[in-house]
């Protein structure tokens, strides 16, 4: 060892530099995308199908692209045609809804945003908050309906567009929640016909797509109802969504009630509290903690599968585009119009699992 | 019933008191809830199908359907029963889920490990593709590749040509299918030998194992008899190579198999997005086995090949299975939704026959039961599976 040492001189260390093939952008490439010759291959690949996609697309999506132009000069244009999307926002956006009223909608859904905006910080969950999210729904139940402080009223037939799918995800998911929570822990519960109806329920809609729940909402649900009274029919494919989505809360909260540990419920029956004590000051609160981020993918879902309404004709967002893509003098443009809604689906959704992200990484940090 | 508290004084505890007693209160009353609740909803069905003088039960199966379906694996034409029309519902949405579902496992087993790959920008791209295609509703894609065949495809005449032989047009996709012959039912018999004798052979070479320890190269050896056994037979029955390409006459393509604008549609959509999620799947999958798992079979000295095949995979595979079931338990149900671009799958042709018969309830139960009845089979399935591979605990 000593010889060698000796043999070779030491340069000293601080100045020493690594080559420059392993540092810096070269060194970054040739880490990252050329580290081996599979790898090469792969980059060079994912190049070539990127040179061949994205400035054909950006070209046809901005460069050849008519904005504000009438159908016609879009048929004789080669690019994309954004028009029938500014021509016809408003009724893509509020469906039938009365042109001067526009505001009332838009004002439910600004408020909504700033209601969800403000809910983002979990210090601020508290009772103000629960309370503020009560008066904020009926808020924008008010402007939607009006009827009272000398708001015109707007029949719920004439409801559309975005609003509409909003409200049917919200609303889905609120009454849903409670439901829910029943279900589980009707299945999780000792008495055995409760338990085995609540499994039943659960299992009985997980099997069937919501697509048949919404066909029976829509031809035999009247049929279960006296002679005379009708449930209108937003109302009613709600009331799936609501069916729907509650055997999944179940599932989800189940699995937030099995993860307390055996001791939680004997610390709670040894203070002599009875069972409803034993849930509502005991277990839920914790369970309902582990189960947030899969509620919010849950949301997610709902969010997503509000749009199934079109099959039975309610006018929510896809359904006003869809009308719109049937005037002849916007036909054809089928691409444009739906990427445009589908970024709006996109960002509300990549909001929403952004947000379940932190969420799950800051109870993790917690525990 | 509820043990807990069934201690020795039970009969000294007043009435309410009794837990026991209690419990048998509160399901009786819920029982009896439910009950009238299901007698209210029955006599009010029974009061408004008498009024609307609509018949009940499920005699309408028999008759005529009068009404044609686009695509059908059977024959089937307007004068044959609801049953039969029925019948080629379920096997359209058995046939697009069952392509779908392979395709599917592909797509996203493909996606998914290129998630995690440590080339940035095949990451990149993974990552991307599943975080749109998950955030954007099946519905909406379904539209979207319905519109694309429609719309932005070219006619028959000017179709896009990507792969040699295969045509796009908004047709259709036209495929060219090898011209029928006796031989190909000898191969796919010949197919099923081969997967038995594997069978067979795993079992002998693994009791061979556990009795002298000596190893068999039964990976090659399945491979070589499972692609042996059917070219053996292909080869023997005069090895026939005549392929029927698809031909542009007039208007349309002649030959070929042609798939429909809607199955297309449907399947591409389907796939696209259920790959996303069964993509994240895998993922989770691959990076549930720890990297110390790898380390120290290979410090035993097992070759790469056995660390996947006993080690790595065996864990992985537990953790994917059961949501990657669940996926394409989706992908089924989902498949429902060729309703919306008209193509003829079980929602879609009970809906007609709702419509037709008046029979909604017949009808919406039906589609309830077929639905069930698969994810009943598929749960059971999963069952099964879970106690095979669970891990056995000494």
């Amino acid at each position: 060892m000593a010889l060698i040492n000796q043999a070779i001189k030491y340069e000293d260390p601080s100045e020493v530099k690594p080559p420059v093939t392993s540092i810096g952008i070269i060194g970054w490439v040739k880490k990252n995308l050329f580290d081996t010759w599979f790898n090469s291959i792969l980059t060079l690949l994912a190049i070539f199908i990127l040179w061949k996609t994205v400035p054909p697309f950006i070209k046809w999506a901005f460069v050849d692209s008519l904005w504000y132009s009438t159908g016609a000069e879009c048929h004789k244009a080669g690019g994309a045609c954004w028009s029938v999307i500014s021509k016809n926002l408003r009724f893509m956006i509020f469906g039938f809804y009365p042109h001067d009223l526009q505001w009332r909608p838009l004002l439910a859904m600004i408020m909504l945003i700033g209601l969800l905006f403000y809910s983002r910080n979990r210090n601020r969950w508290n009772k103000s908050l629960v309370y503020a999210w009560i008066t904020g729904l009926f808020v924008m139940g008010l402007l939607m309906r009006g009827g009272l402080f000398g708001l015109a009223s707007v029949e719920t037939t004439q409801w559309g567009g975005l609003p509409l799918t909003l409200l049917l995800a919200i609303f889905g998911l609120t009454a849903a929640y409670p439901l829910g929570i029943l279900l589980a822990l009707g299945r999780q519960s000792k008495l055995r016909i409760i338990k085995t109806l609540c499994i039943i329920y659960i299992e009985l809609i997980r099997g069937v797509p919501l697509i048949s729940l919404l066909f029976m909402s829509s031809v035999v649900f009247p049929l279960f109802l006296p002679h005379g009274v009708t449930v209108n029919a937003i109302l009613r494919a709600q009331a799936a969504i609501i069916m729907f989505t509650a055997a999944y809360i179940a599932e989800v909260v189940r699995g937030g009630l099995q993860g307390m540990s055996r001791g939680q419920y004997e610390a709670a029956e040894s203070l002599g509290l009875n069972y409803y004590q034993t849930m509502r000051l005991v277990i839920l609160p914790q369970a309902l903690k582990i189960v947030i981020p899969p509620s919010v993918s849950i949301l997610i879902s709902a969010f997503k599968d509000t749009s199934l309404v079109v099959i039975i004709a309610l006018y929510d967002l896809l359904k006003t585009t869809q009308s719109v893509l049937s005037d002849p003098k916007w036909m054809g443009f089928s691409a444009e119009a739906y990427i445009f809604i589908a970024m709006i689906y996109f960002l509300c959704c990549f909001f929403m699992s952004n947000y379940s992200r932190r969420l799950e990484r800051e109870l993790n940090t917690s525990n | 019933m509820t043990g807990i508290n069934n201690n020795v004084q039970s009969d000294k505890i007043s009435f309410w008191y009794d837990p026991d007693k209690r419990s048998i209160l509160y399901q009786m009353g819920t029982l009896v809830m439910v009950g009238l609740l299901g007698y209210y909803l029955l006599s009010n069905i029974l009061s408004n199908l008498e009024r609307q003088s609509i018949a009940t039960g499920f005699g309408f199966l028999q008759k005529e359907s009068s009404f044609e379906i686009g695509e059908s694996l059977i024959s089937y034409s307007a004068a044959d029963s609801y049953a039969r029309a029925l019948l080629v519902g379920v096997l359209n949405t058995l046939i697009v889920s069952f392509i779908g579902v392979v395709l599917t496992v592909i797509l996203g087993t493909f996606i998914g490990v290129a998630r995690l790959s440590k080339n940035w920008i095949v990451k990149k791209l993974a990552a991307i593709y599943i975080e749109i295609f998950q955030d954007i509703p099946v519905l909406l894609q379904l539209f979207f590749w319905y519109a694309f065949f429609y719309e932005m495809l070219p006619s028959p005449r000017q179709a896009l040509n990507p792969v040699s032989g295969v045509f796009m047009s908004n047709r259709g996709v036209v495929f060219p299918v090898p011209v029928f012959d006796k031989t190909y039912i000898f191969m796919a018999v010949a197919l099923a030998t081969g997967c038995i004798l594997v069978f067979l052979l795993r079992r002998w070479a693994r009791a061979r194992q556990e009795k002298t320890g000596a190893l068999f190269p039964l990976f090659k050896v399945s491979i070589a008899i499972l692609i042996g056994l059917p070219l053996l037979v292909w080869w023997l029955g005069g090895a026939p190579t005549q392929i029927d390409v698809p031909v542009l006459t007039g208007f349309n393509f002649q030959g070929g198999v042609n798939v429909s604008p809607e199955f297309s549609a449907l399947l591409l959509g389907l796939v696209l997005y259920t790959a996303a999620f069964v993509a994240e799947v895998v993922r989770a999958g691959i990076q549930s086995v720890g990297h110390g798992q790898t380390e120290a079979a290979m410090s035993l000295g097992l070759k790469p090949s056995r660390v996947l095949n006993l080690v790595i995979l065996p864990q992985a595979l537990r953790v994917i299975v059961p949501p990657l079931t669940s996926q394409m338990l989706n992908l089924t149900k989902n498949s429902s939704l060729a309703v919306a671009i008209g193509y003829p799958d079980f929602v879609s042709v009970a809906g007609t026959t709702i419509n037709q018969t008046g029979q909604a309830i017949e009808g919406v139960a039906m589609i309830m039961a077929v639905y069930l009845f698969f994810s009943l089979l598929t749960s059971a399935f999963m069952n099964w599976y879970n106690k095979a591979i669970a891990i056995i605990e000494r």
